[in-house]
């Protein structure tokens, strides 16, 4: 399922990179420890995370996920929105919890990737 | 432009900048004269598939007529009548070497459809629509695109192109400490370089990965410190030195999950007691020594050959 799809599907509202929704999402992962997704997440997924600092761009970016949704409402820091869209990672808030976002998208059929 | 400024410009508001009225407008111009009757004007509409032509009147810019003027003409049954009686005289025009991004500012102002385009001497050489700007945009796009490609092609063949019995090439960059705005540069600028250097997306994964924990430690818990990788055509080597504080006792930095970050950096999702782990993972050879109060030196080694996992 392509980004923009699902961004629609779970009314995410983009806050960065709207031109680059046109990704494939290869699968989900949600976790708010960087190491962890390092360690995990693969090329292509849609990172799931309470993180909302600049620093979630460049793991993002080293990894070539699909895009971050940060979830809780969380307001992103100043900063993030603007190295987001330098380099090009798509950024989604939404009101809800990151386990709602999940359960959803796995109604979507995005899988997780262990 | 200062740096800051300089990187919240996009790639396409950047060639809107570059780019002048000249390198995207049409030059071939058809034009009608004040004589030419709506009737005709129809017909070179048609057979240019154009939406509007500029009108010259001895070789003068004398008006603009447009599909909407041809519209109107139509309604009111006035088809015969000549050009210079429906077209618009007060003509809007654009000079050869406004940059686009002035261009896009005056198509969203006016509503135009299309704008004549006059040198310094008021003399029409050319016209220009916002189809034209969409296509030179692209263009220019594009070459960016092949001159990308050319990168990559030049140096993913420069192993072979070095005659020696020992070739590498070291990649150096400075990291500074406690300042987690500009944390992981050093990584990306060095995935980038790998990944024109033609290294398979695999080995890619692992180098920036490990490099990328390497330069958060750095970052976390000192002063500043060097990432250095040295890619030869069998092995990447990379490696993060710092001048302390140094790591006491490394079997036990080495524990899943032992860590020594401050609760706020924990909070941003660093300094989970992951890294060095991490960094094992990815490398095929590690090697960690640290003095206290000296500093600490991490070397790993991933290989490229059939001694490594990709």
């Amino acid at each position: 399922m392509k980004l923009r799809g699902i961004a629609a599907a779970l009314d995410l509202v983009v806050r960065a990179a709207p031109d680059k929704l046109d990704t494939e999402v290869t699968g989900g992962y949600a976790s708010d420890l960087l190491s962890c997704v390092l360690a995990k997440a693969q090329k292509g997924n849609l990172w799931i995370t309470l993180q909302a600092h600049p620093n979630i761009v460049a793991v993002a970016s080293l990894l070539e996920l699909a895009g971050i949704v940060v979830t809780e409402g969380r307001e992103l820091d100043p900063g993030t929105v603007e190295k987001a869209t330098e380099k090009g990672v798509p950024i989604f808030t939404t009101p809800h919890a990151t386990f709602t976002i999940v359960s959803e998208l796995a109604k979507l059929g995005v899988a997780g990737v262990d | 432009m200062d740096k800051d400024v300089r990187k919240e410009v996009t790639k396409l508001q950047e060639l809107t900048y570059e780019l002048k009225v000249e390198d995207a407008m049409t030059r071939e111009v058809v034009t009608v004269t004040p004589q030419t009757t709506m009737a005709e004007f129809r017909e070179i509409l048609r057979t240019h598939r154009i939406s509007g032509t500029p009108v010259l009147e001895d070789g003068r810019l004398a008006g603009i007529v447009s599909i909407e003027d041809l519209i109107k003409a139509l309604a009111n049954g006035e088809i015969g009548v000549a050009v210079g009686e429906k077209m618009t005289h007060s003509v809007k025009t654009l000079y050869t070497d406004e940059p686009l991004v002035h261009v896009v500012g005056q198509f969203a102002r006016f509503g135009f459809g299309r704008f004549p385009v006059v040198n310094r001497h008021r003399e029409l050489v050319g016209i220009i629509t916002q189809g034209d700007i969409v296509r030179a945009l692209l263009r220019e796009l594009e070459i960016d695109y092949q001159e990308e490609e050319i990168h990559r092609y030049r140096a993913s063949h420069i192993f072979e192109d070095i005659v020696a019995d020992e070739t590498a090439l070291v990649f150096g960059y400075h990291v500074a400490g406690k300042d987690f705005s500009a944390a992981g540069e050093a990584s990306s600028s060095l995935k980038t370089t790998l990944s024109r250097l033609g290294i398979a997306p695999p080995v890619i994964r692992r180098v920036a990965v490990a490099t990328y924990e390497a330069e958060i430690n750095i970052v976390i818990y000192t002063d500043g410190g060097e990432i250095v990788a040295e890619v030869q055509p069998d092995q990447i080597r990379i490696e993060a030195i710092d001048g302390g504080p140094g790591i006491p006792d490394i079997e036990q930095a080495m524990q899943p999950g032992f860590s020594t970050a401050p609760e706020w950096v924990r909070e941003m999702g660093f300094g989970a007691g992951m890294g060095l782990n991490n960094i094992q993972a990815c490398a095929d050879v590690m090697k960690l020594d640290s003095n206290v109060g000296v500093g600490t030196h991490l070397d790993i080694i991933i290989y490229l050959d059939e001694r490594g996992r990709a």
